[in-house]
């Protein structure tokens, strides 16, 4: 298949394909993220995450559209406010999701899958209905907008280089909180032990639901990233979930680094298999590869070496 | 400074504890001996709030704690070392410590914990699952009195430790009473370790408290005929 190219056409397929692999790797990490603090912290697999995604798309293109209508002044930088609005949007509703359905359902991950997936069709007709079946896409402005050249012929996307750093960003960010700060520490502390933990002083109630909202947020941040490389549908957010949640396993749950890893790894084997391949294809050979060293290495990529 | 009165607990239809009565003066060390099954941890684990109180009462220092969630019930000065230690294995020793101080909002690990504990500070980088079983207990221990408990309740602290260690956590928990002047409820099943710490000796047989005497007079062939099996 390699055949019909020169090298040099080989070398920039390459590259242009591992970077647009990197901005999908960017879109993983931060469903990703999102996700392995839900599973990796608590368990509760949340199949609604795309949803969530879908919200900060949807929350975005709103601001979009109100700016460019209301302050065209402000259109320049309207990107970071929208990012802010979709992170309270989804955390919030992550909140209330906690509040009223996933936490009568700790004790049961059986059911929390299906709730949650229950949730998912639920948020999708919402859409449907509020903003239309047809596809939206947001207006960037224009500095988002071009590529920069870097040789004759491979050429980078500005919008993608924005999207990967505002992903290093937050991983940053999310480490941080999970390692650096307070709510981390008792965040850790309940996934370990929830008895002890609030035996030692710690609301676990209230760290619960802080720790699912920051990771519907973190989803949410991921959706206002989304809408720079694709369109905003009411279900495109079921296309990702099952991608991030091999991600998630693979990387090794409870394990940012692994999370990280993982989504680099199987973008860039989706992103530059599929150009020689056809996409099915390409999916079914990074599944194989992906449970072939499941099997290997059942904890995923990373784990803590200690004695339980 | 904790008064346990007319105290019922029970899983589901069959009551393990039947009417308690016994209170802890403040400064006061009790050990509440008793075989397996008996109800030794059940009664720590009502009073700490992880198992239901059925009926009764128990209060710290006047406040009535029996309806409490455990985290409010730490915040009324109730502290616990469960059996097993139970410490928080892939986190460093000292956040294992910093656990303790969520309910005062502290942010440093007071010192008087690491010179109780001098070990804790050389080990303070490591995770807690890395520990030895001694030094998980004094890390237990290390981490209930970060929230600056007003009774510390333990829960068989000699289980599946060395004896001479045995003898320097009697030592411990002596002076951590005369430091800080609280109260200590210690259960246990080895004699020799609960006449080293208490001031006082409860026997707990099959949910009942059969015995009740100062240390000073205690007749060490009665407690150890309740003990044998």
């Amino acid at each position: 298949m390699f055949a019909d190219y020169t090298w040099t056409e080989l070398g920039s397929i390459f590259a242009m394909q591992g970077f647009a692999g990197l901005i999908l790797f960017s879109v993983f990490v931060l469903m990703a993220l999102g996700l392995a603090i839900i599973f990796g912290q608590m368990g509760v697999i949340n199949m609604a995450h795309g949803e969530f995604m879908i919200l900060g798309a949807y929350v975005t293109y709103l601001c979009s559209n109100f700016v460019e209508a209301h302050f065209p002044a402000l259109f320049g930088i309207y990107f970071f406010f929208a990012m802010a609005l979709a992170f309270v949007a989804a955390g919030a509703l992550g909140a209330l999701v906690e509040w009223s359905l996933i936490r009568h359902l700790y004790k049961r991950p059986l059911d929390t899958l299906l709730a949650t997936w229950g949730l998912s069709l639920i948020l999708q007709q919402a859409y449907r209905s509020i903003f239309g079946a047809r596809e939206v896409g947001v207006s960037l402005p224009n500095w988002l907008l071009g590529s920069v050249p870097l040789t004759d012929i491979i050429e980078i996307p500005i919008n993608g280089i924005f999207v990967m750093v505002l992903t290093f960003v937050i991983a940053i960010g999310v480490y941080f909180i999970l390692f650096r700060s307070r709510m981390g520490m008792q965040t850790r502390a309940v996934v370990q032990n929830r008895v002890m933990a609030g035996a030692v002083g710690i609301n676990t109630q209230k760290v619960d639901r802080n720790t699912f909202a920051l990771g519907c947020g973190i989803a949410g941040i991921a959706g206002s990233a989304f809408t720079m490389i694709g369109s905003t549908g009411p279900t495109a957010g079921q296309l990702y979930i099952v991608d991030t949640f091999l991600i998630v396993v693979f990387g090794g749950a409870a394990s940012l680094l692994g999370t990280i890893a993982s989504s680099f790894a199987i973008s860039q084997a989706q992103s530059t298999m599929e150009f020689f391949l056809s996409g099915s294809m390409a999916k079914v050979l990074t599944l194989l590869t992906v449970v072939g060293i499941l099997m290997l290495r059942p904890q995923g990529l990373f784990s803590l070496k200690i004695r339980r | 400074m904790l008064n346990v009165a007319q105290y019922h607990v029970a899983y589901g239809q069959s009551e393990v504890l039947h009417g308690l009565d016994f209170t802890v003066a403040p400064g006061e060390i009790i050990a509440i001996m008793g075989r397996n099954g008996m109800g030794k941890t059940t009664l720590m684990k009502s009073l700490m709030g992880i198992v239901p109180t059925k009926d009764g009462a128990a209060a710290v220092d006047g406040v009535d704690i029996t309806s409490m969630q455990s985290y409010e019930r730490v915040a009324n000065g109730i502290a616990y070392v469960p059996q097993g230690r139970m410490i928080f294995p892939t986190m460093t020793v000292q956040e294992n410590i910093e656990t303790g101080l969520s309910i005062s909002g502290r942010s440093k690990v007071p010192g008087d914990i690491y010179e109780l504990f001098p070990v804790l500070l050389d080990m303070k980088g490591r995770r807690g699952g890395n520990l030895s079983g001694g030094q998980q207990q004094q890390l237990a221990i290390a981490r209930a009195l970060a929230t600056n408990p007003k009774v510390l309740l333990l829960d068989e602290p000699t289980e599946g430790i060395q004896p001479s260690i045995i003898r320097e956590m009697a030592r411990v928990l002596r002076r951590i009473r005369d430091e800080r002047d609280l109260s200590i409820v210690v259960s246990e099943q080895v004699l020799s370790f609960a006449l080293d710490v208490a001031d006082r000796v409860l026997v707990l047989e099959n949910g009942r408290l059969v015995h009740d005497e100062p240390r000073d007079s205690v007749d060490e062939e009665k407690v150890a005929a309740f003990l044998s099996v």
